[in-house]
């Protein structure tokens, strides 16, 4: 029998595995956008389980705007890598100290 | 095993798989690959959700648009692998570690018999249920204003990104007057010698 733990736990671990890759990857834009994918992905996989469980579409329309919101953010966040690989001809995070922060 | 959750099993199997091999990959463009992969299998839980929609959209969205786009930068881009992965190792016990923690956590409180999940079963729609019907329903009357914001947020994503990367030739006539601040006279000028000659 299917449950919602089920359901609930894959999200868990998707997510962990997220946090994971941020961990891993600190040097790396790229994997840490993708990172970031997978953890929305867990967020909107929470979503849909308490939706279909709750019978209320309600979580399924959150789950579409996070959808839109979270393309919009991948475009603008590779439109800026381009950006800066034009500028310094590297993505290397221990480059991007131009804020001296 | 009920064949239901056989399938799910397989699936996320083949998703936590392909997730943790997006993390661990050297090459960028594999770890694409493997997102791709695990966002496939993602709108087959979703299916078995009986959200058909969103899972379509999913795979219509995120592997047919921003997915391209990533494979696309990806191979645009010139990069030094070998120098992003510094740390890799390092960093490897204590990252197993932090999330090895969170799912535990997680898995307790959910999974758990106090909150009573575990004697949920997933309720079935019968055959005449359509998922993208009610959706479609609810987005066009309840959520409408949410949904035209939605589409603002896409132009902006749109106009954001065209902007970024937009290098195209000036082609105005105009004087840049930062540019005139800073000229100095030999920019501009310049004197020549010439040597006198005797007349005739």
């Amino acid at each position: 029998m299917l449950t919602l733990s089920h359901f609930l736990v894959l999200g868990a671990i998707l997510f962990s595995v997220g946090v994971v890759g941020i961990f891993l990857n600190r040097k790396n834009l790229i994997v840490l956008l993708m990172s970031i994918e997978l953890m929305l992905l867990a967020v909107n996989m929470n979503f849909v389980a308490f939706s279909h469980y709750m019978q209320d579409l309600a979580g399924q329309l959150f789950v579409f705007f996070i959808l839109t919101v979270a393309a919009a953010e991948s475009a603008i966040g590779l439109a800026i890598l381009v950006v800066l690989f034009r500028n310094l001809r590297t993505i290397h995070v221990d480059d991007l100290d131009s804020l001296k922060g | 095993m009920e064949f239901k959750t056989f399938v799910f099993y397989f699936i996320s199997a083949v998703l936590v798989f392909a997730s943790l091999r997006v993390v661990t990959l050297k090459n960028p463009v594999h770890a694409a690959l493997h997102l791709i992969l695990a966002f496939f299998s993602a709108s087959g839980v979703w299916i078995l959700l009986q959200a058909e929609f969103l899972a379509i959209a999913l795979v219509l969205v995120y592997v047919g648009a921003v997915m391209v786009l990533f494979l696309f930068v990806v191979m645009l881009l010139d990069i030094n692998v070998d120098r992003l992965r510094e740390g890799f190792w390092k960093y490897l016990p204590l990252a197993s570690i932090v999330s090895l923690l969170m799912v535990a956590e997680m898995a307790l409180v959910l999974g758990g018999t106090y909150s009573g999940l575990l004697e949920s079963d997933i309720p079935q729609q019968d055959s005449q249920y359509s998922n993208s019907k009610a959706l479609g329903r609810l987005l066009f009357t309840e959520y409408v204003y949410p949904f035209e914001l939605a589409s603002v947020i896409l132009l902006v994503g749109v106009v954001a990104a065209v902007a970024l990367t937009l290098r195209g030739k000036t082609k105005s006539k105009s004087v840049s007057p930062s540019e005139q601040v800073f000229v100095k006279a030999k920019d501009r000028v310049r004197v020549l010698k010439i040597p006198a000659e005797a007349r005739e």
